[in-house]
């Protein structure tokens, strides 16, 4: 590892200034995809300004209508916590398949949203549910969240203190797995909020996104049969050596109508 | 530099370390536990995996200063003198590996599995909870098979 300089400050008001003062500074969250991309110098912060230290970024807890998760809450304390197992269950399950268990032991649903990988699995659950976002300064919705491929609507020296889930009648998280990664070469969530589907899809374009067209066939019944009915637009969909564009757009129709089965299983 | 305090298999030490040092670094080269490997050293592989606070990570995408103050068990701190811990020894008894470059890292994962699922483990779950371990010699066969007994054979050995 080149070096660089540490710091692990004790607030999220010292860990914005350090990052604000800085000229390359990055914040770390659980590392696990930050270290090894500096190890690969694909990034290269002089500084390094860890958030492991700050008790207000952790923790989980829910009201009738939402579900609220500190933005360095680890996928494994996710996926475990009772809490979320009983108000969002589905988020939970997303949780337990990130990666491997080591990872998850590291990695934070913070960190996650804020690299916005395009095969993440958070960013479809986020989009699905009209999550809200919330920094050191100002609430954002997932669709203002999420901008492109690896960028977020974040500043440099912002920080995302939680995220604020509306609690759905029924959700389902489905994926078509990367058997190496366990990235999702197609991921969809689906959320039910008065009889009405949201949905999104994450691993098949540049970063997720809702499936605005699935959504539309949706709204005239809730039928899995319904989602054989669209077009995915073949031409938006990535290509690469795990799959390409017509079998991912293949994938978006296959794992939506499973995650809605399982939904309405639930 | 900052100086960090951490338990290394029951035992408090201190070490000076760089912002950039990894724990992995850490404990092989300061502290010269060398049963920790480095694989990939990009968090795939698994090799490299130890517990932190009772807690798989994978020591390589840890950096030193992140365990301040935390617990930390490595492959050495298993065995009591002569007598292997009964998940070395089920890896010894099913012939749960071949050149042994994963086999740290398979225990350790292991005992993680342990800790989280109870002693009585089937062959599905052991599969699923070693997606982050690669072995590039076994075919899994033996490495599960001996993670099953291991499981089993603390149950009645604690």
């Amino acid at each position: 590892m080149y070096e660089f300089e540490y710091h692990s400050p004790h607030s999220i008001a010292d860990a914005v200034t350090l990052v604000r003062e800085a000229d390359e500074a990055k914040f770390l969250a659980g590392g696990q995809t930050l270290l090894p991309t500096m190890k690969h110098r694909l990034a290269s912060p002089e500084q390094i300004v860890d958030l492991g230290s700050i008790d207000a970024l952790t923790g989980i807890s829910a009201d009738e209508k939402t579900l609220t998760i500190g933005a360095m809450t680890t996928h494994a304390d996710v996926a475990a916590s009772q809490i979320v197992r009983d108000t969002l269950p589905a988020l939970a399950n997303l949780a337990s398949e990130i990666g491997d268990p080591a990872v998850r032991n590291r990695g934070t649903l913070g960190g996650s949203i804020a690299n916005n990988d395009p095969a993440a699995d958070y960013p479809a659950a986020l989009l699905a549910l009209g999550a809200t976002i919330c920094t050191d300064r100002r609430e954002l919705n997932a669709r203002e969240f999420f901008v492109g491929m690896f960028e977020t609507a974040l500043e440099e020296d912002e920080l995302i203190v939680r995220v604020v889930f509306p609690r759905p009648d029924r959700a389902a998280y489905c994926k078509f797995a990367n058997p190496a990664s366990r990235y999702a070469i197609v991921g969809v969530f689906v959320a039910l909020f008065d009889g009405k589907a949201q949905v999104a899809v994450t691993g098949a374009t540049s970063y997720a996104h809702r499936a605005t067209g699935i959504e539309k066939v949706l709204a005239d019944g809730l039928e899995v049969e319904r989602i054989d009915g669209v077009t995915i637009p073949v031409e938006r969909m990535n290509s690469d050596i795990h799959a390409s564009a017509e079998y991912r757009a293949h994938l978006v129709k296959v794992i939506a109508k499973r995650a809605l089965s399982a939904c309405l299983d639930e | 530099m900052p100086s960090i305090t951490v338990t290394v298999n029951g035992k408090s030490v201190s070490a000076e370390v760089e912002g950039r040092t990894l724990l992995v670094q850490l404990l092989r080269e300061q502290l010269k536990l060398t049963g920790t490997h480095i694989g990939c050293d990009t968090s795939q592989c698994g090799a490299c995996v130890v517990l932190m606070d009772g807690k798989s990570v994978k020591s390589c995408s840890v950096l030193a200063v992140q365990a301040d103050g935390k617990a930390l068990t490595t492959i050495e701190g298993l065995a009591s003198g002569d007598t292997l811990h009964p998940m070395q020894q089920a890896f010894k008894d099913n012939h749960g590996l071949q050149c042994g470059f994963c086999t740290p890292g398979m225990i350790m994962s292991g005992l993680d599995i342990v800790s989280r699922h109870g002693n009585a483990l089937d062959e599905k779950l052991i599969r699923a909870e070693l997606e982050g371990n690669i072995c590039r010699c076994t075919g899994y066969q033996n490495i599960v098979k001996a993670i099953q007994q291991g499981a089993s054979d603390m149950a009645v050995k604690s």
